[in-house]
């Protein structure tokens, strides 16, 4: 296994950077679990960190908030050494997985805690309460105990207890994972539109990549202590930089093909492609492979277009899309996902172009 | 769910030892309250309130009482100031000897109560461990006598005996605090001193307060530290019951001195949890 090459994939450095990241390493014990991570993070950003359990993406926001130690590296905030700050001088708060409202105190409470401990005037506490609980739609239970809420009125406190200290990044500790399906659509796009509005940088850590490509700004994806890949949620959707980015973000079919004179062999699939090398590996959406009908144009001669004959072996209704199992022979299955054609079943034809074929890193097979 | 048979089975024979071992002989002490002993030595059965009337009238038993409570709050304060930052260092920053520690402050809690008492006597008296040190290194020149057989000899073994007691739930109930709301607090501003007061200290006053009610109530019933090591002026109110009942002869004095403890200790276990009640549920 080749080392995938962390500093390499990491954001160049941006002239908004508000939030430096440097090469921070971490271990507990002697298990390493992050090995060198950079990346810069810009002011008003929604910055996603995406990751599997176990992947350090929590350990880098406890490193930022300061309930970590680093091992190595440094971290930067605005020209200024954040990681040798202790975490209740640090300009960053955090809303926590499980919220950690205080039991012992009522929702005014908990949202004013931070501004009685930083010692704001006590005539501006109460107006700066009201104002983040009316953000959060929180005012009229200000007198209540958080015990006596709801996971998602918990998470609103929570929200509004970090945003009325004002802080420089809003840190987000998977927020939403502890509300069910349907709430957490609808607080997914209240975050968006509240992180809009105040225009504080946010960094959300989840392993959930469907509400990372629907908040972030730009998707910071780490493996095993490692930066994976940073972009935006469209070019890591359409560009992933590795096979492991491909199949985490979204489903994929990767296609081991043999490259020659431009033109890449995958069992009895073929289409032009710019590689050079011999080996590549090839990453191609399910939804960018087309039933093609009588009326379809004749395939141009240029191998711009790939054109196969694919037996069904399962189809699966979707409601809008229908997912297909294709086996087009020689051992290579696909799997597409095209808008609800009726029921299929024995041969069809089947292509897709050239250019959504996107070549990736693949450090399994080198 | 249950049968009727297992309900019985489990509910009948605790219900029978409760009866004939506690409420039986609470109920016959109270009787025992309103009799008198005559002249000839014998308890007889007239119905009467002088026992009461005599706790009353008498200033020995009053002073003797307040004697055993001022005794009690001392010895609950000190296992406080003891107990609670042993608790607190082991709950928060002992790590890795957490265990050890907490084996430690357990393995006294083995050791008959006999022998830390007399341990105290051998350590206190005038020819005792500590008046040989502190004349060996020429600090006092005869054998300080207040050492031993005083309140502050009560109060010094009782301390040492009770603040595992006190430890104990003061420990538990920081065990409990949630680690997230410590960091919660530290990411919102507040300093480790700010969090202590105003998260962690808040969030174990169940455990103070049960601490407390150990330390305080054992304190009161106490008859065999000041029997050691208390002497004339470290007499406690329970000493007294024990002579009632014994060399005294006089049972239903004793018995209505009992009921009057007794009545004292169940109204301050009701305060205390009404109030451990009214912090928990804030």
């Amino acid at each position: 296994m080749t080392l995938p090459m962390a500093q390499s994939v990491a954001a160049p450095v941006r002239t908004d950077s508000l939030l430096s990241i440097r090469e921070v390493v971490k271990r507990f014990g002697t298990r390493p679990v992050l090995r060198s991570i950079s990346l810069e993070v810009a002011s008003g950003e929604f910055l996603t960190i995406l990751g599997e359990s176990g992947s350090g993406k929590t350990t880098l926001l406890r490193l930022i908030a300061g309930f970590e130690q680093l091992d190595g590296g440094e971290i930067w905030i605005s020209g200024e050494r954040l990681d040798q700050i202790p975490p209740h001088r640090r300009p960053v708060n955090t809303v926590f997985q499980s919220y950690a409202l205080f039991p012992h105190l009522n929702v005014f409470d908990n949202v004013a805690y931070g501004l009685r401990a930083k010692n704001i005037a006590k005539t501006e506490i109460p107006n700066r309460v009201a104002q983040a609980l009316d953000m959060v739609k929180m005012s009229e239970y200000a007198r209540s105990s958080p015990a006596r809420l709801s996971g998602g009125q918990q998470q609103r406190v929570a929200l509004a207890r970090a945003l009325v200290n004002r802080p420089r990044v809003l840190l987000l500790d998977e927020p939403l994972s502890a509300l069910d399906a349907n709430l957490r659509r609808q607080m997914q796009i209240e975050l968006k539109a509240l992180q809009r509005e105040v225009g504080i940088t946010f960094i959300f850590v989840t392993h959930d990549q469907e509400e990372a490509m629907a908040l972030s700004d730009r998707i910071a994806l780490l493996r095993s202590g490692f930066l994976e890949q940073i972009a935006g949620p469209r070019e890591i959707y359409g560009r992933p930089a590795s096979a492991y980015v491909a199949q985490f973000v979204g489903q994929t079919n990767l296609l081991r093909a043999d490259v020659q004179d431009g033109l890449a062999r995958a069992g009895p699939l073929r289409w032009r492609t710019a590689e050079t090398s011999k080996d590549v590996v090839f990453s191609l959406r399910p939804e960018c492979i087309r039933l093609v009908t009588p009326a379809a144009p004749l395939q141009p001669a240029d191998d711009s277009i790939a054109r196969f004959r694919a037996r069904i072996l399962n189809q699966t209704f979707g409601g809008a899309m229908d997912t297909l199992e294709l086996d087009c022979g020689s051992s290579q299955s696909l799997r597409a996902r095209i808008a609800s054609p009726g029921t299929l079943s024995g041969e069809h034809e089947f292509e897709f172009r050239a250019s959504d074929a996107i070549a990736v890193r693949d450090e399994e097979s080198s | 769910m249950y049968s009727r048979a297992y309900k019985s089975a489990v509910t009948i024979p605790p219900l029978l030892w409760v009866t004939a071992f506690l409420l039986v002989p609470y109920a016959l002490l109270f009787c025992c309250s309103f009799w008198s002993v005559s002249p000839q030595q014998t308890i007889i059965h007239n119905w009467n309130l002088q026992n009461y009337l005599q706790l009353i009238r008498n200033p020995i038993y009053l002073s003797v009482l307040f004697r055993s409570m001022r005794i009690a709050g001392a010895v609950t304060l000190l296992a406080l100031l003891l107990g609670y930052p042993l608790a607190y260092f082991l709950s928060f920053h002992a790590a890795k000897r957490k265990d050890l520690l907490y084996q430690l402050v357990i393995i006294p809690l083995w050791a008959s109560y006999l022998v830390r008492g007399y341990a105290w006597k051998t350590i206190l008296g005038s020819d005792g461990v500590l008046n040989g040190l502190l004349q060996y290194l020429h600090i006092t020149r005869h054998p300080v006598e207040f050492f031993l057989y005083s309140p502050f000899a009560v109060v010094l073994t009782l301390t040492h005996i009770y603040t595992p007691f006190t430890f104990l739930p003061i420990y538990a109930s920081l065990e409990h605090v949630p680690r997230n709301l410590v960091e919660a607090s530290h990411d919102l501003g507040a300093s480790p001193w700010s969090t202590f007061r105003r998260v962690i200290l808040p969030l174990s006053l169940p455990g103070v307060l049960a601490g407390a009610t150990f330390a305080f109530v054992l304190t009161l019933g106490d008859f065999l530290a000041p029997l050691l090591v208390g002497g004339a002026s470290g007499i406690m109110i329970s000493n007294i019951v024990v002579s009632l009942f014994g060399a005294a002869y006089n049972w239903p004095l004793g018995a209505a001195i009992s009921l009057c403890m007794l009545l004292l200790v169940l109204s301050l276990l009701f305060a205390t949890e009404r109030l451990e009640r009214k912090l928990t549920l804030s």
